[in-house]
């Protein structure tokens, strides 16, 4: 059983590594101004000076979901340091978002992304994306589909030691 | 200084990882390393996987669908250019349909919701039983997608002989978009 399971998250982990090239990687990253969950505004720009991780999501998407559960728990270990989470989703219906929101006890700002945002930031034609911005604003990262979150949170950790 | 330098290395770090071009022969070798290592496993080794990782490798999942109905991008893009074209069903998310898909493909819905299933049901009811249908999503990485597998059993289960899927492996952008295949 643990064999099957290995060997299965390997083929993830290839099937990551194979995937296409990202054009905003280290370019300012696309601005957004949009209302969040709980009707606060969410401005990208207002983030200046802290890392951000920015990460697209959706509720039928399962991936996602055992992602989001890290990142709840990051923001709480590296918020004092400057990370913040930002949670941009996919789904066409916000109750369900609403209700997820509530369920997983999200403890960062989530809203409702459109097309137009997901051209902005290159097409999210798939689910997760998430983008590690850093404290000038630029990309610095980008992770598609199922990612090693060991990896990001190294990244992430690197980023947030530069002041 | 030293932060600014640290936050480069970083950066030429994680975008090399996070694109990792292999050669096309380390690719042949992972890919063929990985193939001899699944038949060696033991039947039942995957679904007892699928317990551990989720519904989404059960029955329900993109992996029940049988490899002979699933259609490769490349031939599906052969066929836009030909006269002969299939009615292509997008089965997922609206939001990712209206930000690109399958040029002269038609939006019906996600295949994981009861919705979309009638709305699968109400565009194709009507049709002869052997017309070819592709359906597709890419929402997700193949093995987590929710909408495919429901939607191509409703099709089969009303009698259709001829559909297939189309086989995104990483997802739509990937596999379709960044291939160059047209889009709308």
């Amino acid at each position: 059983m643990a064999k099957a399971f290995l060997l299965v998250a390997c083929l993830e982990s290839c099937t990551f590594a194979f995937g296409a090239s990202r054009p905003l990687l280290n370019h300012s990253a696309p601005q957004f101004s949009l209302t969040d969950l709980n009707h606060q505004r969410l401005d990208l720009k207002a983030y200046r000076g802290k890392v951000v991780l920015l990460n697209f999501w959706a509720t039928w998407c399962s991936p996602c979901q055992l992602e989001i559960p890290r990142f709840v728990d990051w923001q709480k270990e590296y918020g004092a340091s400057g990370l913040q989470v930002v949670g941009i989703s996919m789904d066409d219906d916000p109750s369900l978002v609403r209700k997820l929101d509530q369920r997983l006890r999200l403890n960062y700002p989530v809203a409702m992304g459109d097309a137009q945002l997901g051209e902005n930031y290159g097409g999210i034609y798939g689910l997760p994306v998430t983008f590690l911005i850093d404290r000038d604003g630029k990309i610095r990262a980008e992770y598609q589909g199922v990612t090693d979150l060991g990896r990001v949170e190294a990244t992430l950790r690197g980023m947030l030691k530069t002041r | 200084m030293q932060p600014a330098s640290r936050a480069a290395d970083c950066t030429i770090l994680d975008g090399t990882v996070a694109n990792m071009n292999f050669p096309l022969r380390t690719r042949r070798y992972l890919f063929s390393t990985l193939a001899a290592l699944l038949a060696l496993l033991p039947p039942g080794c995957l679904s007892s996987s699928a317990q551990i990782l989720g519904p989404e490798y059960g029955s329900g999942s993109a992996l029940s669908i049988p490899q002979s109905a699933l259609m490769q991008p490349a031939v599906l893009a052969h066929m836009l250019t030909s006269g002969n074209k299939p009615l292509i069903l997008q089965v997922g998310s609206r939001m990712l349909f209206n930000e690109a898909h399958i040029r002269g493909s038609e939006y019906s819905g996600p295949g994981s919701e009861s919705e979309g299933l009638q709305s699968l049901h109400d565009r194709v009811t009507s049709l002869p039983r052997k017309k070819l249908i592709v359906l597709y999503c890419g929402c997700c990485p193949w093995t987590h997608c929710p909408n495919v597998s429901p939607a191509y059993s409703q099709l089969t289960a009303m009698g259709f002989t001829n559909v297939k899927v189309l086989y995104l492996p990483n997802n739509f952008g990937t596999d379709w978009v960044s291939k160059g295949y047209p889009v709308d």
